[in-house]
């Protein structure tokens, strides 16, 4: 019963902030007034604001930003035994370092590494905690080229990228993480440069307690869906979740700007019945994801779960860490009962649009409703149109490659890491559960989730080559598609609403998109869900 | 044209003929050569595998091998049944067509004679009576009847001329009467004959753009359902529970879309064919699909929208007269009036009397402009413009009542054509009442319009009316703007600022002053009747020459693209039940939790796997007919059609193989050999 | 695209300076201002001062060769044996016949040490939690520690009950989460009453 309080609470917070972070966002991305700050920003980074890109070019902007973080990153974590505040450790080993660079610029935030004794406070700070920041304002970017494709009539162009990533930081990310961190720190999250040490126990033992500018990262570790935990046990640490009300506190961090995201869009394609209906979808997929997973877990042994938190508030952050791209983990995934941890799985395969990342979620999304709209415009005899936009060819091969691509990265990754013996040699657990290992890593590293079932020993040059693989592809394969879909859609012209227009805002609408999610994805994996939990959960 | 066109029932009772199986049989079996089939890469897929699998029954010889091999070559060659049945209905009117084009010579202006396939455009040719006109081309001399019913199936004769928009002739029809010099306009085998001979057979049918993105998405949905089980594969034989190759191809062919995969050709070549049924002739599949988005519909006032002709609607007596003097009156002065207003004003009059004797009537001219009857005695009787008659009231010293002028300004108002009627009899010339002509709108039309404007299409009515007059009418029969006094270059600057706001736009036209409309509209339906020039800018002909019939031809474009949506619907809900047959059947036996899945109790592992094949390849015959048919398709808002189709298609396509395959599983576990 | 590589490595340095370092360094001083000891890890000292640990992380209450000490109340089995450097749980499925196993043996050890039925032991004294740093445990597995530390202790059980209570925080708020005992609070507040 409380469990359902906790829901409750959890849903009137983000009901209340919906509207006004909303809009908020929706003028953040529509407004013509540069901030002084922000000028000074683009003086400094040498690019023209008000010039609007046309779609290669405004991906060409992403891609180079997003191929300059990881070399940043990479070399900041080889080079970390050179550089200041690096507490002692090594630089990391390549392949590990390859890994974490392309995880963090994915928004991915997969961690082959355990952070309290590989990265020291510099790289923590200055390298994972800046892609928290800009990798999220990457994806918020990507969605507002595509929601402008949809607004925008007759022309080629999308934006400026530059401006788009800069006011999602300026203007959201970092005023949100300070007041965020304010809270944490209130609630317990240690925030200092301490490197940590020794204690002697009661009991006459010794601990070692570790130090570290916790706080502000864990702030924008959930708020941009990223994941990454400042330590191995993430935010189940006590110095990352000390209380049971910071830990909720997480789950609203994570959960707030994708689930108000749907009411920008409303608002920038000039009709919020279109933004609430998705936002419909987000919440039906989710309502039935965290249903399940609670029913499944009811009355489960409480391994790999912390007693302050109890199993309800532990199945609310897996489930949304799951719907969410975010990652983070305040219970041992791998610890789940099977089919527990089979809707971890599946809520990550339905390609994480239940609200899914910032950005990112929202994008997934609306690529589906496309495919939804194509055939149930088809259905009432039309050439399908979404908000005005004929749906023909281009638009369905771009629709059609993306979500074609995840099904391939994770299924490919699965097949071949589970017939080689690199692959086979990480499962902790076997049987059905060494599966769910291999095929949550493969699943949760192409839908740029970021979190394990951590039995596996993914610290290896083969997982971290093919999961890095799988990162990259999953998250810029996407956004290719994505950004042209978003040129073309700009360059149409708008078909006008009749009543023999499809209505995209209506329930009858919104329930057949839950209906294509769930089928598209069920029908994808239910061959090898059945081999893996499945079969372990029925047996 | 006075039949009313609006009846509901789209077809002609022959649009139904009985799907001929046996031909189509033989032309499936032709249709395996592979290289054709990769125009259809979900059949293609089935292809592939019916091959594979008939290799590995050859190398491992089993009932279940076999068994699988069979009904996946029957899944293919049905498929390729869909689209022959399609093509074979067309084949026969092909043929009926061919016989039309076999003129062997034509007759040049200056005597030679030429084989009619030399024919270039710009040649003149004579054509007599009973000779068949050797090419497409325009009436440059004379007049002529000509039997056009080789193209159109219309035995009644029609006339064709020169000059004007009567002028354009078809190669293939016959002269009945006279002789005229025609100029050749198209190119040796492109005549309209040949183009639609090409259409009916399907020969020269390209994908539409709509089929072409819905390829796309069964593709990729192909891509996707390939990799699951390609990948499958060493996960199965990790787990422990690896499968037959056999088993795997079963499961692919299950699970890609083979059943829109299979029909989507059918479905396209019977849409051309509805038309073909209607007399209507598509020149692309990209217009009748575009017929289907239609936002605008312009449709011409008279004979589409109007009964062609003025009719009496009233009688309004003045200066004293009394109803039934009018009447009567009205009636006598127009019984040889063989003009529709004419006629109308007996009609309106009670209907015919005998013609009194002796009675002497006055025909219409342009000079008196007017019309009526001297009957013995001397009674005059006439009727005509307002202003004719009242001169020969007037002229014969008689009374024109005060009244008079304002009752034929209020009709003129609105819309109506006031005729007079005036007698001269003993007591000397008079006005007797006046005669209100009306355009009559087509009994019905208002429901239709109401319904197009349900369906989210505006109609707008072009008229060479006055403002006011066409006002009148429109309000009346219920369109949504109308274009009065339209010229062509209005039509044409109607139809681009509608193109402007996103609205495809369909219109009918015959003149040559239409073409340019027709081309820049998106659906341009030219009349068979009409110019060359009119056929060669419209994406359509309509070999009835019916405007009406454009409100069909949207109907029909609609209903090919919701079979479409509908049967890619109904062939993606099936696979679940195909899965819960087959994934218990395949990993049961390894870990027996799994059985729980196997909801159907369907009987043993390979009956299971062999029922759902079987199911999928026998769907594909069963919904040929409704594939050639269309699905049922009724006027409404698109959310009455989507809730409509996504419970018929969607949670139908969910159930119905859960019954189907369960009842087939019953039938295959007779067999023996199948444990 | 070399346009677009310049600006990315400015912009990028731009975001390590003002994100990566200006952001965390000044939310850090404010911080350790306003509240240092929970910016520092709440950390606890014993009755003569030295620090003993963080009330936010379990420890071991177990002698040098690992056998539980029968004075202090003890903590959950941790998968990295409390180790702050190591954090973690122990990933074993739900069907891991490891997991069973340990499972099993633990709960006959937890039910002799503390002289209980194994009914009697809660699941959470026999399962390692999320982080191997679980700082508390069920009050029902306290519970059943009371006689055995007030025994070890030669004090009252209702002595240490008492302790015990003021040890157990309920639910956040009434209603996050799940109540439970600070073992270290506890056990130093043990200490200090019965030296």
């Amino acid at each position: 019963m409380t469990g359902w309080l906790q829901v409750a609470v959890l849903v009137l917070a983000l009901g209340l902030v919906h509207r006004p972070l909303g809009d908020w966002m929706a003028r953040v991305y529509t407004s013509g007034e540069h901030w002084r700050v922000e000028r000074l920003t683009y003086r400094l980074v040498g690019v023209d604001a008000d010039a609007e890109q046309r779609w290669p070019t405004y991906l060409r902007s992403i891609l180079a930003f997003s191929l300059v973080g990881v070399l940043l990153l990479y070399s900041l974590q080889r080079l970390q035994a050179l550089l200041p505040l690096d507490n002692g450790m090594a630089s990391v080993e390549p392949s590990s370092a390859w890994n974490t660079a392309v995880s963090f610029v994915t928004n991915t935030n997969w961690q082959g590494y355990a952070g309290e004794s590989t990265m020291g406070h510099l790289v923590q700070m200055a390298g994972l905690a800046v892609q928290n920041f800009v990798s999220a304002a990457v994806g918020l970017a990507v969605l507002v080229a595509l929601v402008r494709g949809f607004v925008r009539r007759g022309t080629d162009r999308l934006g400026n990228a530059w401006v788009d990533i800069t006011r999602s930081v300026v203007r959201l990310l970092l005023p949100l993480a300070v007041l965020a961190t304010v809270v944490l720190v209130l609630g317990g999250v240690v925030q200092n440069l301490r490197s940590g040490g020794d204690v002697t126990t009661l009991a006459g033992g010794s601990q070692f307690i570790p130090g570290g500018p916790v706080a502000s990262q864990e702030a924008i570790k959930e708020l941009g869906t990223n994941g990454g935990g400042f330590y191995n046990a993430n935010s189940a640490h006590p110095f990352e979740g000390p209380t049971a009300w910071v830990s909720l506190f997480q789950v609203f961090l994570m959960l707030v700007i994708p689930f108000s995201l749907p009411r920008t869009f409303g608002r920038m394609v000039g009709d919020r019945k279109q933004g609430l209906a998705i936002l419909g979808v987000m919440g039906l997929l989710a309502g039935i994801s965290l249903a399940l997973i609670s029913s499944f877990q009811a009355g489960a042994l409480p391994e790999g779960q912390e007693v302050r938190f109890g199993g309800p508030l532990s199945s609310l952050f897996a489930a949304s860490t799951t719907l969410t791209s975010t990652g983070a983990i305040n219970t041992q995934h791998d610890s789940l009962t099977p089919l527990g941890g089979m809707v971890t799985l599946f809520n990550m395969m339905l390609g994480e649009v239940a609200p899914g990342g910032v950005g990112s979620g929202l994008y997934g999304m609306l690529v589906l409703a496309v495919v939804a709209v194509f055939v149930a415009g088809l259905m009432v005899g039309r050439t399908p149109e979404y908000l005005g936009k004929k749906l023909g060819r281009r638009e369905m091969t771009l629709a059609s490659l993306y979500i074609l691509t995840t099904p391939a990265i994770v299924l490919i990754g699965t097949a071949v890491a589970i017939a080689v013996p690199a692959g086979q040699a990480g499962m902790l657990n076997s049987g059905p559960h060494g599966l769910s290992e291999v095929l949550y890593a493969f699943t949760s590293a192409g839908n740029n989730n970021g979190s394990a079932f951590a039995g596996l020993s993914a610290n290896t040059p083969f997982y971290n080559t093919a999961l890095g693989l799988a990162m990259v592809l999953g998250r810029f394969v996407p956004i290719v598609l994505v950004v042209a879909l978003a040129g073309k859609l700009a360059a149409q012209g708008k078909v006008p609403v009749t009543s023999g227009t499809l209505p995209t805002h209506r329930p009858l609408f919104a329930g057949l998109l839950t209906a294509v999610v769930l089928v598209v994805v069920g029908l994808t994996y239910f061959p090898v869900l059945a081999l893996g939990p499945l079969a372990e959960g029925l047996s | 044209m006075t039949t009313p066109v609006l009846d509901r029932a789209p077809a002609p009772e022959t649009a139904k003929p009985t799907i001929a199986w046996a031909p189509a049989f033989a032309g499936a079996v032709r249709k395996l050569d592979p290289r054709g089939l990769v125009r259809q890469p979900v059949v293609f897929t089935v292809w592939v595998g019916s091959v594979f699998s008939t290799v590995l029954a050859v190398l491992h010889p089993s009932v279940f091998g076999w068994s699988i091999a069979v009904w996946l070559w029957l899944t293919v060659l049905f498929a390729n049944v869909a689209e022959a049945v399609a093509e074979g209905r067309g084949k026969a009117q092909a043929a009926s067509l061919r016989k039309a084009k076999t003129t062997a010579v034509a007759v040049r202006e200056d005597g030679r004679e030429v084989p009619a396939a030399d024919l270039r455009p710009g040649d003149r040719v004579v054509v007599v009576a009973g000779q068949v006109i050797p090419g497409d081309g325009d009436v440059v001399e004379g007049i002529a009847s000509v039997d056009e019913s080789a193209i159109t199936g219309e035995s009644a004769p029609v006339i064709r001329e020169s000059g004007g928009d009567r002028c354009a002739v078809t190669g293939g029809t016959t002269v009945l009467s006279d002789r005229i010099v025609v100029v050749i306009t198209s190119k040796p085998g492109e005549t309209f004959v040949d183009r639609m001979i090409a259409l009916v057979e399907g020969a020269s049918r390209q994908k539409t753009p709509n089929e072409v993105a819905l390829d796309i998405l069964l593709s990729s949905l192909t891509i996707v359902f390939l990799l699951a089980v390609v990948t499958l594969a060493p996960v199965a034989a990790w787990s422990g529970a690896g499968q037959s190759t056999t088993v795997l191809i079963a499961l692919v062919v299950c699970l890609i879309p083979t059943t829109i995969g299979a029909l989507l050709s059918a479905i396209g070549i019977a849409g051309m064919d509805r038309l073909v049924q209607r007399n209507v002739l598509a020149m692309s599949g990209r217009a009748v699909e575009a017929a289907g988005d239609v936002g605008t519909l312009l449709l011409d006032k008279t004979g589409t929208i109007t009964l062609g002709n003025r009719q009496a609607a009233r009688f309004v007596p003045v200066g004293g007269a009394s109803a039934e003097e009018v009447s009567q009156a009205a009636v006598l002065a127009s019984l040889a009036d063989e003009t529709p207003e004419g006629r109308s004003v007996v009609v309106l009059g009670g209907g015919a009397v005998d013609r009194p004797a002796g009675a002497a009537f006055v025909e219409f001219t342009a000079q008196t402009r007017m019309s009526g009857v001297d009957l013995p005695g001397g009674r005059q009787l006439r009727k005509g413009a307002a202003g004719a008659v009242q001169a020969w009231v007037r002229g014969l010293s008689g009374a024109v009542a005060p009244e008079t002028g304002s009752r034929v300004a209020d009709i003129s108002e609105a819309g109506g054509t006031p005729l007079l009627l005036a007698e001269k009899g003993p007591d000397g010339a008079r006005v007797l009442g006046v005669i209100e002509l009306k355009d009559v709108v087509k009994p019905g039309m208002r429901d239709r319009f109401d319904e197009l404007r349900r369906m989210g299409i505006r109609t707008v009515m072009i008229t060479g009316d006055n403002e006011a007059t066409a006002r009148a009418i429109a309000a009346e029969a219920g369109v949504d703007d109308v274009l009065a006094e339209a010229t062509p270059e209005d039509k044409l600057a109607l139809i681009a600022k509608e193109q402007e706001g996103g609205r495809l736009v369909a219109m009918t036209g015959d003149g040559t002053n239409d073409a340019p409309a027709l081309a820049q509209a998106d659906v341009g339906v030219a009349m068979n009747t009409g110019t060359s020039a009119a056929k060669e800018a419209g994406n359509m002909v309509d070999l009835d020459s019916d405007p009406t019939k454009l409100i069909e031809i949207v109907a029909i474009g609609k209903q090919l693209l919701i079979t479409r949506g509908s049967l890619t619907t109904f062939s993606i809900a099936n696979d679940l039940a195909k899965y819960f047959a087959i994934l218990p059947a395949m990993f049961a036996p390894v870990f027996p939790g799994l059985d729980a899945l196997n909801v159907m109790r369907l009987h043993s592992p390979e009956s299971a796997i062999l029922s759902a094949v079987i199911f999928n390849a026998l769907i594909i015959v069963a919904l040929v007919p409704l594939a050639l048919k269309g699905v049922r398709y009724r006027p409404g808002t698109a959310s009455a059609l989507l809730s409509r189709n996504l419970l018929v298609y969607g949670v139908g396509g969910v159930v119905l193989p859960f019954i189907g395959i369960k009842a087939i599983d019953l039938l295959v576990s007779l067999i023996p050999g199948i444990s | 695209m070399t346009r677009q590589l310049l600006a990315s490595v400015r912009a990028l340095l731009l975001a390590t300076v003002v994100l990566g370092l200006a952001y965390p360094l000044l939310l850090t001083g404010l911080a350790q201002v306003a509240v240092p000891g929970r910016a520092d890890g709440s950390l606890v000292s014993s009755a003569d001062g030295t620090v003993v640990g963080s009330s936010l992380l379990g420890q071991g209450f177990v002698d040098s060769s690992g056998d539980p000490l029968p004075q202090y109340f003890q903590s959950r089995p941790s998968a990295g044996d409390w180790d702050g450097a190591a954090s973690g749980g122990s990933n074993l499925g739900p069907s891991s016949p490891e997991l069973a196993e340990a499972v099993g043996s633990r709960r006959a050890e937890v039910a002799s040490f503390n002289g209980v039925p194994e009914s009697q032991v809660p699941d959470d004294a026999v399962t390692t939690s999320a982080s191997g740093l679980d700082p508390d445990i069920s009050p029902a597995y306290a519970a059943i520690q009371v006689d055995r530390v007030a025994a070890a202790r030669g004090v009252s059980a209702d002595e240490v009950s008492a302790l015990v209570a003021q040890a157990t925080h309920g639910r956040d708020l009434g209603f996050i989460g799940a109540p439970g005992v600070d073992v270290l609070d506890l056990n130093l507040a043990l200490d200090r009453a019965f030296g």
